[in-house]
């Protein structure tokens, strides 16, 4: 076997990946705190930075293992272990083959996507979980659901010579998908409508006015997830390589496609192309083009970006018909962007643009590629929703989930962190003493 | 004494505040208000879920002058605010039983 030795410029490429994809997540508190009232502003975004705490702490101690671990060669779970990644210092990261990377910069990317899937779930319970079981929450989310969804699509085996062993269920089935569109943006969004129906509607939901009471803040959380996206996409090539460049180049216009295709949906249907319109635009951009992005040649990328933009923008209102409160859209953004994106690369894939892709229906490659989207956006919809439900009920029935009537109309700032995140005018406050 | 209330369009109050100054009133109280009369409220679109507003953004101006000032100042309020559009707000008068100015203890018309 060839020896593979560490690479300084994947290196370098993957360090600064990382940090990108670590800023997505402070940045989807500014997208998602903008989007609430003021009494539920620092709630919403305290909501994004305890998930940084958690899910890092787990992921050190057996978050990583349990993902991409190799011990239990299992196609559902890396491994069990308290690893500590400690004895791993020294070794480059095998994924279905040695990158010239070390392990521990691997498992610093992988713990980057690891905190931002449980944080994008915030956004369908706005104004009213309590804190702490928010915080149990997604610590169980994340060892019951992520962990393992991860092995599933990310985890390409330990590669041995020609031998590969615990290759996750749905890489080993073929399913594409590049950076996350089933592990991550279906996983969220499926998860999101599983919490959106265990705590219920909001107070007030549909009689009273819920505008966001900062816009800028949330075109100001879109622009740092967009920055941030570029490490999401074309760091997941491992690489810094053709691959990546491809990846970067498609996550850019794709998303310019979707802001023009959801403005051009508000501007016909309202009348009006709004700002929240082009952050959400965004956002649904971004999420499809996440799956195809290496998969796809730069002009279907725009064409995904420009559907998802389209499609987004009308999936935001079903949730009126249907009746359940996902206050900042999860599932109109993520999980219709997330399974767009999914089933788009059976569509618009080939490989052309990547040799380890395939030829999808518009490339004559039949529907065998649809057909094994289809199997990675149906298992990890099902199965994370329905062990939402479970962990959701769960909760509620023990420590419960909601806050008090009293708490969500006074506002789950002050109620449940002791601040109010503006103060508008000084003498609205009285006297303070320490 | 009179005080006089004036509900106005935001955008007009510089030009009320000059005409009022040139009118010989100096003095006067501003706040930002919001309501609705015949106007009613407007409408906002979030992610395609439409909010109708009921209260319009208006500026609340607080006027306290001498009697025989009073008919003229409500006029120069008038003529100044109007842009003959709805929802070019409202004044009124009221009579006031005492004003004192708070660093000297002047009290009635002297203390305007």
């Amino acid at each position: 076997m060839d020896q593979v030795v560490l690479n300084g410029g994947d290196t370098a490429w993957m360090l600064a990946s990382t940090a990108l994809v670590l800023l997505m997540t402070p940045g989807l508190a500014f997208f998602y705190g903008g989007m609430v009232r003021t009494k539920s502003v620092l709630n919403m975004m305290m909501m994004s930075m305890v998930t940084i705490g958690i899910v890092s702490v787990l992921w050190v101690i057996y978050g990583f293992e349990l993902a991409f671990g190799h011990s239990a060669d299992s196609p559902w779970y890396g491994g069990i272990g308290l690893s500590g990644l400690g004895s791993q210092v020294d070794e480059l990261t095998n994924n279905g083959g040695v990158y010239p990377i070390p392990v521990l910069v691997f498992a610093a990317f992988q713990l980057m996507f690891a905190i931002i899937t449980p944080a994008l779930i915030s956004g369908a319970i706005a104004d009213r979980a309590k804190f702490t079981s928010w915080a149990v929450f997604v610590a169980i989310w994340s060892t019951v659901v992520y962990f393992p969804v991860a092995h599933w699509v990310f985890a390409f085996g330990n590669k041995v010579g020609d031998v590969v062993t615990s290759t996750g269920y749905l890489a080993g089935k073929g399913v594409q998908d590049f950076a996350g569109g089933t592990a991550v943006h279906i996983n969220a969004g499926a998860a999101g409508l599983a919490l959106a129906i265990v705590l219920g509607k909001r107070i007030g939901w549909r009689k009273e006015s819920m505008r966001p009471h900062s816009l800028p803040l949330v075109m100001l959380g879109a622009a740092l997830l967009w920055f941030g996206w570029f490490g999401f996409n074309a760091g997941s090539s491992l690489a810094a390589n053709g691959i990546a460049g491809l990846a970067f180049m498609n996550t850019q216009v794709a998303t310019a496609g979707a802001v023009l295709g959801w403005l051009l949906v508000e501007k016909i249907r309202n009348g009006h192309a709004t700002s929240l319109g082009a952050a959400s635009g965004v956002v649904a951009g971004l999420v499809a083009i996440t799956p195809a992005c290496a998969f796809v040649a730069p002009w279907a990328a725009v064409v995904i970006g420009f559907i998802a933009g389209i499609l987004c923008s009308l999936a935001v209102s079903i949730k009126y018909k249907l009746g359940f409160d996902d206050s900042l859209d999860v599932v109109g953004v993520h999980l219709v962007g997330g399974i767009w994106g999914s089933l788009a690369i059976g569509f618009f894939g080939t490989s052309v643009v990547n040799s380890v892709g395939l030829d999808g229906i518009l490339y004559g490659g039949g529907t065998a590629l649809l057909m094994k989207q289809l199997l990675g956006v149906g298992v990890v919809f099902a199965y994370s929703f329905i062990a939402t439900l479970i962990i959701g009920y769960a909760i509620e029935k023990t420590i419960g989930f909601r806050v008090t009537r009293e708490v969500e109309i006074e506002g789950i700032d002050l109620k449940e962190h002791a601040e109010s995140a503006y103060e508008l005018a000084s003498s609205s406050r009285g006297g303070a003493s320490l | 004494m009179k005080l006089i209330t004036a509900i106005l369009k935001p955008f007009k109050l510089d030009e009320v505040k000059e005409a009022l100054q040139a009118a010989g009133i100096n003095g006067m109280t501003v706040s930002e208000a919001s309501g609705f009369g015949r106007q009613r409220g407007h409408t906002e679109v979030y992610r395609g879920a439409e909010y109708t507003v009921d209260l319009v953004p208006k500026i609340r101006l607080e006027v306290l002058v001498d009697d025989k000032d009073a008919a003229s100042a409500v006029d120069v309020i008038v003529k100044t605010a109007s842009t003959g559009s709805i929802g070019d707000g409202k004044v009124w008068t009221t009579p006031v039983e005492q004003v004192v100015r708070v660093r000297t203890g002047e009290r009635g018309p002297d203390a305007i």
